[in-house]
């Protein structure tokens, strides 16, 4: 962004303001989530930088945070670890498998009212997670399913979908439909077609949707206060009840593995999104 | 036009088999949209149905004094009821003392008109010395609440099975005991400012929002791409980060002896002794969902200025426009689509957001949201909560359909 030599002082001026101004708000996005990484390896039980954590005193850090999350006596991670790991990867494979036929059948030219089947089916992206708590709440203590495993995979999976529809339609968009056709005149039938043609060419857009599907549970806590009972708890269930009461070194390691893993999620997706334009063709 | 028909190689005219086939394809599309559809309406849509439906249910009393009722559409509500109103409530709540399940109908009754949750209880109490016949001066002998009508009044008002009390309260109205509307009593007046507030935050969240996306996403889009793609990172991993670890992030800065305290007393606007409060006020709320939402404005608006060709700004300053007015004049009307699409989208998370104004809103910046959790949950006045859900959904349809008009819903863009 250097700026050509003849150019007036006031713009050279105004250049720079814009840049410091671009620079503070990626500041103000990146810089919250480096707080939490120092701290949880904070040696003292406070959630503030110690002197010796500012002098960079090895005394200052220690692991024993990370070590009480995962050894500490009575403590709920192991379980909310477990439960969220199993609810995120039945949730994921549902959300998937349901969105991507769901947003074949969407961008078929064929579709009839298309935008309002769309709309409906997005519609939990939009909603207020407190509305979709309570509908949920209400069905699942009537059918029966409050306080279980399989209520909170049902209603991840309804949270999930809008993603995988979302991006494999857009996937989708791009499709030459022609390669289908000359799968057909060869002789294959749909199913065949849609495994050895179809899905190979629109894998980026679902493992991308599957991705967000699998976040949006993982993450996802105002349902599951309304549903779960003790034995369901989940990650986020377990930090909102502990950001409730205080501030405690231990969230902060679970905070810094969750981060990590995201990181890991970006990496992946932004890989995939790459990856899926190169095989659309659409170069920018 | 002739009409000599074509016909396909099996004898059918064309234009029928041509028919034939699109309505082969049209159900083949929705048989592959219908399980998703079904699941979503069962599970989704139904339920959202069911907790409409509690909101204006008000059978419960109607159910639990049956004969009572039957009793009364005989009573014109002016004057004090006849005895066979009396022998109805006699038997029905001989009944409930039977069954045990008359502290619902306290509580409702009580709601309705406060004294009688005494006056049920003291009557359940004494019901079985009561003896046959004449019940009407009996009732009045235990309580004296039973010989004045204004609480027979109350009771049959309670008589419809539906009711739109929950909305009115909802709006910090209520039915005076003739049944006109009127304002809340002072001090149960909470909800107007509640709807305010919840309104207020999404709106200045998303005047925040606008104001710090519009100059990063153009720099975003105008920078070469290995610059831009490192400096996206710091878009999208705020976004693919868990909510609680954001908000507990901003616990962390905005606590007292936090690093933004320390940064304000050391810069000396305070006192050590006497740090502000950013936190469990609506300065937290604000600060951490503009930082939470920021990535939502940021993506549409980004999206949209990539396809601005830069040739453009450089003819308008080649035709004689200064940088402002080329910004003004052509580049700012084109980003108007993303704005939209940034602005609702903001706005419509924002209005329903529950988590981080719980953890660090406190009191006086909690929203609505927070309010149908404190039904749900703490209260458990489930019709209310359901109430309240319903406002605030027509809100949010209302601006979904507004952004569906204005953006396409196929157009929304993750990542």
């Amino acid at each position: 962004m250097a700026l050509p030599n003849h150019t007036p002082l006031n713009y050279r001026i105004w250049h720079y303001t814009y840049l410091t101004f671009c620079f503070l708000v990626f500041f103000f996005l990146i810089a919250p989530l480096f707080v939490i990484l120092p701290l949880s390896f904070n040696a003292e039980q406070y959630i503030h930088f110690s002197a010796k954590m500012l002098a960079l005193d090895p005394e200052g850090f220690s692991l024993r945070w990370y070590e009480d999350m995962i050894f500490g006596t009575k403590n709920p991670w192991g379980l909310a670890t477990k439960n969220s790991l199993i609810i995120a990867f039945f949730a994921t494979i549902g959300s998937t498998i349901l969105g991507t036929v769901a947003a074949l059948g969407l961008s078929s030219r064929h579709m009839p009212y298309k935008a309002a089947f769309m709309a409906l089916l997005i519609s939990p992206m939009i909603v207020p997670l407190i509305i979709s708590g309570t509908a949920i709440f209400f069905f699942m203590a009537k059918v029966g399913l409050a306080a279980t495993h399989t209520g909170i995979v049902l209603s991840h999976i309804i949270l999930g979908t809008p993603f995988v529809v979302i991006t494999v339609t857009a996937t989708l968009s791009g499709f030459d439909h022609s390669v289908t056709r000359a799968a057909a005149s060869l002789g294959s039938n749909p199913v065949n077609t849609f495994m050895k043609i179809t899905l190979p060419l629109i894998m980026p857009g679902v493992i991308s949707g599957a991705l967000f599907a699998f976040v949006t549970s993982f993450d996802e806590v105002v349902v599951v206060l309304f549903l779960a009972g003790l034995e369901n708890t989940t990650i986020p269930i377990q930090m909102w009840v502990g950001l409730r009461e205080q501030l405690s070194p231990t969230i902060m390691a679970v905070a810094t593995c969750l981060i990590v893993m995201s990181t890991l999620i970006l990496v992946t997706a932004e890989l995939l999104r790459r990856r899926s334009e190169r095989l659309r063709g659409i170069n920018r | 036009m002739s009409q000599e028909q074509i016909l396909s190689s099996d004898g059918i005219p064309l234009q029928e088999s041509l028919k034939k086939a699109e309505r082969k394809n049209k159900l083949k599309a929705l048989f592959l949209v219908a399980p998703l559809f079904l699941f979503i309406l069962i599970i989704y849509i139904f339920p959202i149905g069911d907790m409409l439906f509690r909101s204006v249910d008000d059978r419960m009393i109607t159910k639990m004094l049956p004969k009572t009722f039957i009793a009364m559409e005989k009573w014109d509500g002016k004057d004090l009821p006849e005895e066979p109103v009396y022998e109805g409530l006699y038997e029905d709540l001989s009944l409930l003392k039977k069954n045990k399940t008359f502290g619902k109908i306290i509580a409702r009754l009580n709601y309705e008109k406060s004294g009688f949750s005494s006056l049920i209880k003291k009557t359940i109490r004494k019901i079985d010395k009561l003896e046959e016949g004449n019940y009407k001066e009996q009732f009045i002998k235990i309580h004296k609440r039973w010989g004045q009508s204004e609480y027979l009044v109350a009771l049959k008002n309670t008589a419809p099975n539906w009711s739109y009390a929950k909305y009115l309260k909802g709006v910090d109205l209520k039915f005076d005991e003739s049944r006109n509307i009127i304002q809340q009593d002072e001090d149960r007046r909470i909800y107007k400012t509640l709807w305010l507030r919840t309104i207020n935050v999404a709106f200045w969240v998303t005047i925040f929002c606008f104001i710090l996306a519009y100059p990063i996403a153009h720099l975003l889009a105008t920078l070469p791409m290995k610059y831009s793609n490192l400096l996206m990172i710091c878009v999208l991993l705020p976004f693919w980060t868990s909510l609680l670890v954001r908000t507990s992030s901003w616990m962390v800065l905005l606590q007292q002896q936090g690093p933004i305290n320390d940064l304000i007393v050391w810069l000396g606007w305070a006192a050590d002794d006497n740090r502000p409060e950013l936190m469990y006020n609506v300065i937290g709320t604000f600060v951490a969902m503009t930082q939470i939402l920021l990535p939502f404005m940021v993506l549409p608006l980004y999206s949209v200025m990539k396809t601005i060709s830069p040739s453009l700004m450089r003819a308008g300053k080649s035709l004689g426009g200064t940088p402002l007015v080329s910004f003004f004049k052509i580049y700012f009307p084109l980003t108007i689509p993303g704005i939209g699409a940034g602005s609702l989208l903001v706005f419509i998370l924002a209005i329903g957001y529950y988590i981080t104004p719980a953890l660090v809103g406190g009191a006086s910046g909690s929203l609505i949201s927070n309010n149908i959790a404190y039904h749900m949950k703490s209260s458990l006045d489930w019709a209310f909560a359901s109430a309240l859900g319903t406002m605030l959904l027509v809100g949010v349809l209302a601006i979904y359909w507004v952004y569906n008009k204005l953006v396409g819903i196929d157009n929304i863009k993750l990542g």
